[in-house]
């Protein structure tokens, strides 16, 4: 058993934790280990704060459980373990014809983790959340149950487990649906638009029109001007060579990211001309996987992501009214994502997404001025019964956690008695 | 397309290598102790390539039964082009000290073995005058350390039985491959605690498929285990024997 110090993707928290690989998804749930009183299951550590971190228990390693079991290429059908990540999915499938029904803005991510997090992309309007493309799975309990879960059988542990972020038992193997493609090109359209209302107004035109469509926000001031992306799977069939991949190898002493470097950043980034292209998938929906590690640009401090959605009947003006905060409080978010969420359903009790617009904004660890930032954030999501998305969150308080889920104590029954997080534990605290 | 014998293939490095020999087609025979693990690495080698996947359960320490499984796998892949042995225990070195009988059998398993493999397939692959067969040896072969020298001793056995057998097979076209690995990130190895020096079992596998691609040869991965050893081969046996190495 060895002792390790894990950080999430974020940077911002450092936990020792005591680690133990889970063997083979066939063998039995393994021992806590003395001295641990919880444990939670740990993919590629990709959530960006304590969500996926258990300080002072043991995380439970799904490396091990990196095997696929089947792939119908006729049905789409794809059976894997749950530590397989969706880059290695992608590598068997697109050359096969199927894609991700719905992906992050990383592959570099575990099926399980996708689940525990019912994570979702640029087509949610389209094609909803991941757990809207689960057929089924099998749930380990700590006492060594294993249950098979799907919308038919024991369908309240699978609407628990989708989005139950690690803590309803280990997912050990899962059964997904693919979607047929073409070839691996994108056809994109990018679009300037210089106001919220603009935007909204693209987002109306587009979805019917287009699968993925995602909005770039200049935050450098409050206008909510950006760039707009909408963008189908292409017809053409060509296969090309691979975009090179940089890496950041280590963690510069002092964050790179500062309001002169984000100005800097969006006015180049500004000048990206209007127009359609034929990309590949890779840039596309993983611009940031291009570079390794790009997260150690903040420097030893870490960051933070604030995604929040907001609710469709209060329209855009609380998204207005949190670029402003962001300006007011002198800040700057280097990249921030705009996105219309659809109103397919997941199965999932706990799943973040609902019908409205998601708002994500990243921001270095600037210490107490970014916590008042984020207090002013809180009260405009909370005066809209908008909720925050656990995956991204390292700091929201337990009360606005609870509103945001008011199904939270149904949920709380399915929770393993062994399983816990930083995250679980900080947002029932007093509870 | 090429036809490959992979023996211990559920260890976490040979299940990497065999991966991508899948995924650019070869055909893999797979071989090794545990049937449910090597059922699993099948099914998830078919799913990654299109090439046949075949598989054996045998205990390798039973050597009388060595001939025949090769037998099965050239039967099996009709032919051979290259085999790759990868099968082996890290030593419990105290344990080892406290008992004549485990450190005989650690030899056996890490040596031994191998070498009534490569007995066998030298003799095949010299006479089809083709192919490359590769060995995962260790660093820890190239100099005794008190922490480890039972496994340690192993490997320097398998590693200058290969270093002779490249010689010979050389003369024949057939490609000898000495893989030395450094600290691999497995479940070999789970109990110790990791560092900068250790690697992932991918990036030890694509040095080794390059390895076996290209004209053979000793080689040590990650790279810089090269220089590592460089230096520990070189102490002298006067500071070496107070060092804690």
């Amino acid at each position: 058993m060895a002792q390790q110090i894990l950080r999430s993707w974020g940077r911002v928290l450092a936990a020792p934790a005591d680690v133990v690989d889970m063997p083979a998804a066939a063998a039995p749930f393994p021992a806590l280990p003395a001295g641990s009183s919880s444990l939670l299951p740990f993919g590629k550590g990709r959530s960006y704060g304590d969500s996926c971190l258990n300080p002072g228990g043991a995380l439970l390693r799904t490396k091990n459980l990196d095997h696929f079991i089947s792939f119908d290429k006729d049905t789409g059908i794809l059976v894997c373990e749950a530590g397989v990540q969706l880059a290695d999915i992608l590598r068997v499938i697109v050359p096969q014809g199927w894609f991700l029904p719905v992906t992050p803005g990383t592959r570099f991510v575990t099926v399980g983790g996708a689940i525990a997090n019912d994570v979702h992309g640029k087509n949610h309007h389209r094609n909803g959340a991941f757990g809207c493309h689960v057929r089924r799975f099998e749930l380990l309990r700590s006492n060594n149950e294993r249950l098979i879960c799907s919308a038919e059988e024991n369908a309240d542990w699978f609407s628990a487990t989708i989005g139950g972020i690690g803590l309803t038992g280990l997912i050990t193997w899962v059964e997904l649906q693919m979607q047929p493609i073409s070839g691996p090109w994108m056809d994109v359209e990018t679009l300037h638009f210089s106001s919220l209302d603009e935007f909204g107004k693209l987002t109306a035109e587009s979805d019917s029109r287009f699968e993925y469509v995602v909005a770039w926000l200049d935050c450098s001031d409050a206008v909510g001007r950006g760039i707009f992306f909408r963008a189908n799977h292409s017809a053409e069939t060509e296969q090309y060579k691979k975009p090179l991949c940089l890496s950041l190898p280590v963690v510069p002493p002092v964050s790179f990211v500062n309001n002169l470097s984000i100005k800097l950043f969006n006015t180049l980034y500004n000048k990206k001309s209007d127009g359609s292209s034929r990309a590949h998938y890779e840039p596309f929906f993983y611009p940031l996987d291009g570079v390794g590690n790009w997260n150690r640009i903040y420097g030893p401090k870490g960051f933070y992501q604030y995604q929040c959605v907001i609710p469709a009947r209060h329209g855009l003006a609380p998204i207005q009214e949190m670029l402003a905060a962001v300006s007011k409080n002198g800040m700057s978010s280097f990249l921030s994502v705009l996105k219309g969420f659809g109103s397919k359903p997941s199965p999932g009790m706990m799943s973040f997404p609902c019908e409205g617009v998601t708002l994500a904004l990243d921001f270095a660890n600037t210490g107490a001025s970014v916590q008042r930032l984020f207090a002013a954030l809180d009260e405009i999501v909370a005066g809209v019964d908008g909720r925050l998305y656990p995956a991204k969150d390292g700091r929201m308080s337990g009360a606005l956690f609870r509103a945001g889920y008011p199904v939270l104590e149904k949920f709380s029954t399915f929770v393993d008695p062994a399983f816990s997080s930083g995250f679980w534990r900080r947002v029932m605290e007093g509870k | 397309m090429k036809k490959i014998l992979i023996i211990g293939a559920t260890s976490a490095i040979a299940g990497a290598t065999a991966r991508l020999f899948a995924e650019r087609g070869d055909a893999l025979y797979l071989v090794g102790r545990n049937n449910d693990k090597l059922q699993v690495l099948a099914g998830d080698l078919r799913v990654r390539g299109r090439g046949q996947v075949v598989t054996e359960e045998l205990d390798l320490n039973d050597m009388a039964a060595h001939e025949a499984m090769i037998a099965r796998a050239t039967a099996a892949l009709q032919g051979l082009d290259a085999a790759l042995i990868a099968h082996g225990t890290l030593s419990d070195q105290s344990a080892c000290q406290a008992s004549v009988e485990m450190t005989l059998m650690e030899i056996k398993t890490n040596a031994l073995s191998a070498i009534s493999l490569l007995t066998l397939l030298a003799n095949i692959f010299e006479a089809q005058k083709q192919g490359c067969i590769a060995v995962i040896s260790s660093v820890a072969g190239d100099r005794g350390r008190q922490s480890n020298y039972v496994y340690g001793s192993a490997k320097a056995m398998v590693t200058a039985f290969l270093s002779g057998l490249r010689q010979r097979l050389a003369k024949a076209g057939v490609s000898v491959v000495t893989v030395k690995p450094g600290f691999v990130d497995t479940p070999m190895t789970s109990g110790f605690k990791k560092g900068p020096l250790w690697a992932v079992p991918e990036k030890v596998a694509a040095d080794i498929v390059h390895a076996m691609d290209g004209k053979g040869g000793e080689i040590y991965t990650p790279w810089f285990w090269r220089f590592i050893m460089l230096i520990i081969r070189h102490i002298p046996e006067v500071i070496f024997k107070r060092l804690r190495l």
